[in-house]
C-alpha cells in the first residue's frame, strides 16, 4: 500500500467508527484512569450493553488530562455530538445507558461538556471550560480522542503525514523548519533542537543514534507518560522524521520501567507501523530505513542525564561522564547520538506539516510553542495541561487550575521538580518561558508543577527535594555525593528544632559551591530548591532556627497535639485510635495527651469526630491543659 | 525446595533468549526478577558466566538501580508513593504507620512474608495524593489510619 491508500483506509475506519450507525463510547483508560475505577466502568458499560442488546462501539483512550474527573466516559450516538461525561464511577453506568442511549435524554446535569461539532442544550463546550480555555493543545489534541493501540485511528487524525512529507524532503530543509519554529528541548535544559540536529547530522562518524529519553523520574511528573499511554506514535514518526533528518537507521526508547502500560502501548505501535511500512527497511518505498528498539529504565533519576542515560542502555552504571565530548560527537558506544524527550519528538510532525513557521506562532519571543506540565499538589483541578509558553503562573494556579482547595492561600509553586525552584505568590505573574524562570531561580524542567499552600512547610518540602537529589546522586564526583548529605545534615538539624542562625547562610554557601563545581545537571540543580526557598521564605526559616517553631504545622519535632478540656466529651476514640498509647482518660473523662510519648503521627486530631473538633495541633507555643484527666463536666464547670 | 543447581538451570533458561551478539546486563537482570521476583545470588553468577564478566560487575550494576531487589518479596507488595504531590499532602505519615503497624522497615518483608513495604517516587496518580498500592490495587486519598484499615484485606 502506498501512502494515501494506508490514509483512505484509515479514514474509512475512522468514519465508520465515528459516523456510523452505532453509537460510539470511548473510556478513558490511561494509568490515571485505571486508578479511578476506568477498568470497572469500562467492564459495567459493556455488561450494560449485553444486556440492553444495544450494538455499539467501544474503545478505551488515552488520558484528556483532567485527572481530578476521571472516569471519563465519552459518548457519540449517530447523529448526535460527542458528549464528555465525567466521574462516571461503574455505579452510574446503567443510569447514563438508559438515559441517553435509551430515551434520547442527554442528561445536562453528568455531562462535562460537548467536544467537535455541534451542540446540546445544556451542555456547554468542553473546550470554552474555564480550564480549558488558556489550553493550546498540539500534542495532547488525539489524546482521550484515539484508541492508541489502533494505529488507522493515528493515521485518520493526520498520522505520520509528517513523515511521509519529511521523506520528499532535503533532510537540510527539515533542520531549517525546526530552525524556524524555535523548538527547543522539552526535557527542561531547552537546548535548541535544530541545532542539535545539525551537529549530529554533521558528526562524520557512523552508525549514529536517535535516541528518546522517556525516562520521566521527576516526581510529581506524568507528561511523558500521558503521550506514551495515549499517542505512542506521534513520539515514533517524530523519531523516524529525526533520523531522516539526521541521516540514521537506528532508533532507541528509554523508557521507565515503571511505566508498564507505556511499554507496552510503544511494543504494540513499533510493530503496527513496521506492519505498515512505516517503520522497517525502506520506508513508503522511499528508501530510508529506520528501526525502534525499547531499553527499559530500572528505576535511577540521574539516568535522565543524558550521558548517564546511554551508559544504562550499553547494560553499565549509569554514571554521567564530564563533557565535551557532547552526545551528538560522542554519544552511545561513542557513536554520534541525538538524544530529545518525547515531546520534542511528538512535536516534529506537526512542524513538518504546517512548518515552522506556524509553531512559531505560539509562545514568546525566544521560547516557542506549548509545553505541557502536570500541574498538581493542592489544587482544585489537578491534571495534565498543555499550554502556550508565555503564559502566567497566576493563569495556570487559578483559570487552569482552579485555585486552591478549601480557600486556603496560596503559598508557592515549584516548577521543574528535584531541581527546580519554589515561586512564592509575589512573583505568580512570571511568565512561564526558559528565560523567565531562570530569572526567578526556578527552570522550566520536563514539566512538573506542585502547588502549595500554607499547610506546607518550605524548609521540609526543600529538604524533601534535596533528600531525593541525595538519594539519587550517583556518588561519582564529590561536591553532590558529599555536598548534599552536608546539606541534608544542617537542615535536618533545622527541622528538628537544632538549627542555628548561621545554618540558613551556610546552606546558602555550600548550595552555591556544590552549582558551581557538579559533573552532572543533577548535581548543578540539587541545590536550587533549598536556595530558592531560603530566598523567598526566609522568616519560614529563621522561625524554625530561632523560635523553634514550624509556622506551617509540618515538622514534627516542633509540633504538639493537645485536647482541649472544654470541647472533649471522653467519648474515647481518640486514645483507642493512639498507636502508642500516649493519650489517657476515661468515659467522661477530659482525655489527655502525655507529651512524651507521643508520635506526632496525627491520629488522634483525624480521629476526633467533627462535632467535637478537640484536638488541636500546635507549634511554638503551649495550650493549658490538665496533667491528668479530669471529669468533662468538672472541665466545663472550671471555665 | 528448590536446590541451588534447579535454580542456576532456570535462570539460564530465563536470560538465554537475550542472548544476541551479547548479554547486556539491564534487560538480562529484570527478565530473571520479574519471573522470581527478586535476584538471588545465583542470578549474578549465571548471568555473570553468560555475559562473560564476573558477578561483582553484574552486582556492581544490579544495585546502581532501584528497581532491584535482593530478599524475596512477601505474599502482598505495599507500596507508599513519595512522589512530590504525595509528600506535599502527607505520605510520609502513611509510611510510619504501615512501619509501626507491621514491625517492619521500608525495603523489608514481614516475619510471616505476608507483606512487604516499599516507597516509590511517584505513580503519576498524582491527582489521588497520597497513594497506596497494594500489589496491583490503587487506593488513593490515603491516610494513616486509612492504611492500616486498607491493609487488613491482605492478611
Amino acid at each position: 500500500m502506498n501512502f494515501s491508500e494506508i490514509q483512505g483506509k484509515a479514514k474509512a475506519e475512522w468514519n465508520s467508527l465515528w459516523h456510523g450507525n452505532k453509537p460510539l463510547i470511548l473510556v478513558g483508560l490511561a494509568t490515571c484512569g485505571m486508578a479511578a475505577g476506568g477498568n470497572a466502568t469500562m467492564q459495567a458499560v459493556k455488561e450494560e450493553l449485553a444486556k440492553r442488546k444495544i450494538d455499539a462501539h467501544v474503545i478505551p483512550v488515552g488520558c484528556l488530562g483532567l485527572c481530578y474527573l476521571e472516569p471519563l466516559v465519552d459518548i457519540i450516538k449517530p447523529g448526535h455530538p460527542r458528549i464528555c461525561y465525567s466521574r462516571v464511577a461503574k455505579e452510574k453506568v446503567a443510569e447514563l445507558i438508559e438515559d441517553y442511549l435509551v430515551k434520547d435524554n442527554p442528561r445536562p446535569d453528568l455531562a462535562l461538556g460537548t467536544i467537535g461539532e455541534g451542540t446540546v442544550q445544556g451542555i456547554p463546550k468542553f473546550f470554552d471550560l474555564p480550564m480549558l480555555k488558556p489550553q493550546v493543545r498540539i500534542i495532547l489534541d488525539r489524546c482521550g480522542t484515539i484508541d492508541a493501540d489502533n494505529i488507522y485511528h493515528y493515521i485518520a487524525n493526520g498520522g505520520y503525514a509528517g513523515l511521509n512529507k519529511a521523506l520528499t524532503m532535503q533532510p537540510d530543509d527539515i533542520i531549517t523548519q525546526v530552525e524556524k519554529a524555535g523548538l527547543r528541548g522539552r526535557g527542561g535544559a531547552g537546548f535548541p533542537t535544530s541545532k542539535k540536529w545539525q551537529e549530529a547530522r554533521r558528526s562524520k562518524a557512523t552508525p549514529k543514534f536517535v535516541v528518546c529519553n522517556a525516562d520521566e523520574g521527576d516526581p510529581g511528573a506524568f507528561m511523558n507518560r500521558s503521550v506514551l499511554e495515549g499517542d505512542p506514535h506521534s513520539l515514533l514518526e517524530g523519531m523516524a522524521i529525526a533520523g531522516y533528518a539526521i541521516g540514521t537507521s537506528h532508533g532507541y526508547i528509554y523508557v521507565r520501567a515503571e511505566y508498564p502500560l507505556a511499554v507496552k502501548r510503544l511494543k504494540t505501535a513499533i510493530e503496527q507501523a513496521k506492519g505498515l511500512n512505516l517503520l522497517g527497511k525502506n520506508i513508503l518505498g522511499g528508501g530510508f530505513s529506520f528501526d525502534i528498539e525499547i531499553m527499559q529504565g530500572a528505576g535511577a533519576f540521574v539516568c535522565g542525564e543524558g550521558s548517564a542515560l546511554m551508559y544504562s542502555i550499553e547494560g553499565k552504571r549509569g554514571m554521567p561522564r564530564v563533557r565535551p565530548p557532547r552526545s551528538v560527537e560522542s554519544g552511545l558506544w561513542g557513536l554520534p547520538t541525538s538524544l530529545n524527550n518525547v515531546e520534542t519528538f511528538a512535536n516534529a510532525p506537526n512542524i513538518v506539516v504546517k512548518g515552522g513557521d506556524w509553531f512559531a506562532g505560539y509562545g514568546t519571543k525566544d521560547s516557542k510553542g506549548t509545553k505541557t506540565f502536570a500541574l498538581t499538589g493542592k489544587i482544585n483541578r489537578p491534571g495534565l495541561i498543555e499550554v502556550p509558553l508565555g503564559i502566567t503562573l497566576r493563569q495556570i494556579v487559578y483559570e487552569v487550575g482552579g485555585g486552591i482547595p478549601n480557600s486556603k492561600p496560596f503559598k508557592a509553586i515549584q516548577t521543574g521538580g528535584p531541581s527546580g525552584g519554589c515561586i512564592p505568590e509575589n512573583l505568580l505573574d512570571t511568565p512561564v518561558d526558559f528565560e523567565n524562570l531562570a530569572r526567578v531561580g526556578s527552570i522550566m524542567g520536563s514539566g512538573g508543577m506542585v502547588v502549595m499552600d500554607t499547610d506546607t512547610c518550605m524548609v521540609d518540602t526543600a529538604r524533601y527535594f534535596l533528600a531525593f537529589c541525595r538519594d539519587e546522586s550517583c556518588g561519582k564526583c564529590v561536591p553532590c555525593r558529599e555536598g548534599l548529605p552536608l546539606m541534608i545534615d544542617m537542615m535536618e538539624r533545622v527541622t528538628q528544632g537544632r538549627g542555628k542562625p548561621e545554618d540558613i547562610d551556610h546552606l546558602n554557601e555550600l548550595g552555591k559551591t556544590i552549582i558551581g563545581s557538579a559533573l552532572c545537571g543533577l548535581g548543578t540543580s540539587a541545590p536550587n530548591p533549598v536556595l530558592t526557598s531560603i530566598r523567598y521564605f526566609r522568616e519560614e526559616w529563621e522561625a524554625h532556627v530561632n523560635e523553634k517553631r514550624c509556622p506551617a504545622l509540618v515538622c514534627k519535632e516542633l509540633i504538639n497535639f493537645f485536647i482541649l478540656p472544654d470541647k472533649c466529651s471522653g467519648c474515647g476514640i481518640c486514645a483507642r485510635a493512639c498507636p502508642v498509647d500516649a493519650i489517657t482518660g476515661g468515659k467522661r473523662m477530659v482525655h489527655v495527651v502525655d507529651q512524651v510519648k507521643c508520635i506526632k503521627c496525627g491520629t488522634c486530631l483525624e480521629k476526633c469526630p467533627t462535632k467535637f473538633n478537640a484536638v488541636k495541633k500546635v507549634s511554638g507555643e503551649t495550650v493549658e491543659v490538665p496533667k491528668e484527666p479530669v471529669p468533662v463536666a468538672a472541665a466545663a464547670g472550671a471555665k | 525446595m528448590t536446590s541451588n543447581n534447579d535454580m542456576k538451570s532456570q535462570i539460564r533458561e530465563l536470560i538465554t533468549p537475550l542472548k544476541g551478539q551479547q548479554i547486556v546486563l539491564i534487560p538480562a537482570l529484570q527478565a530473571v526478577q520479574e519471573k522470581m521476583g527478586y535476584l538471588p545470588r545465583e542470578a549474578m553468577e549465571e548471568i555473570g558466566e553468560l555475559a562473560g564478566v564476573s558477578p561483582n560487575t553484574v552486582y556492581g550494576v544490579a544495585s546502581f538501580y532501584a528497581q532491584f531487589r535482593y530478599i524475596k518479596p512477601g505474599k502482598h507488595m505495599i507500596k507508599v508513593c513519595l512522589g512530590t504531590a504525595c509528600h506535599v499532602c502527607g505520605a510520609m505519615s502513611i509510611v510510619d504507620s504501615l512501619e509501626r503497624e507491621l514491625h517492619i522497615k521500608e525495603g523489608e518483608t514481614t516475619k510471616d512474608e505476608n507483606f512487604s513495604l516499599e516507597s516509590v517516587r511517584c505513580f503519576g496518580s498524582c491527582a489521588l495524593a497520597p497513594v497506596v498500592v497494594v500489589d496491583n490495587d490503587v487506593y488513593g486519598n490515603v491516610t494513616g489510619p486509612k492504611a492500616l484499615e486498607t491493609i487488613k484485606k491482605y492478611q
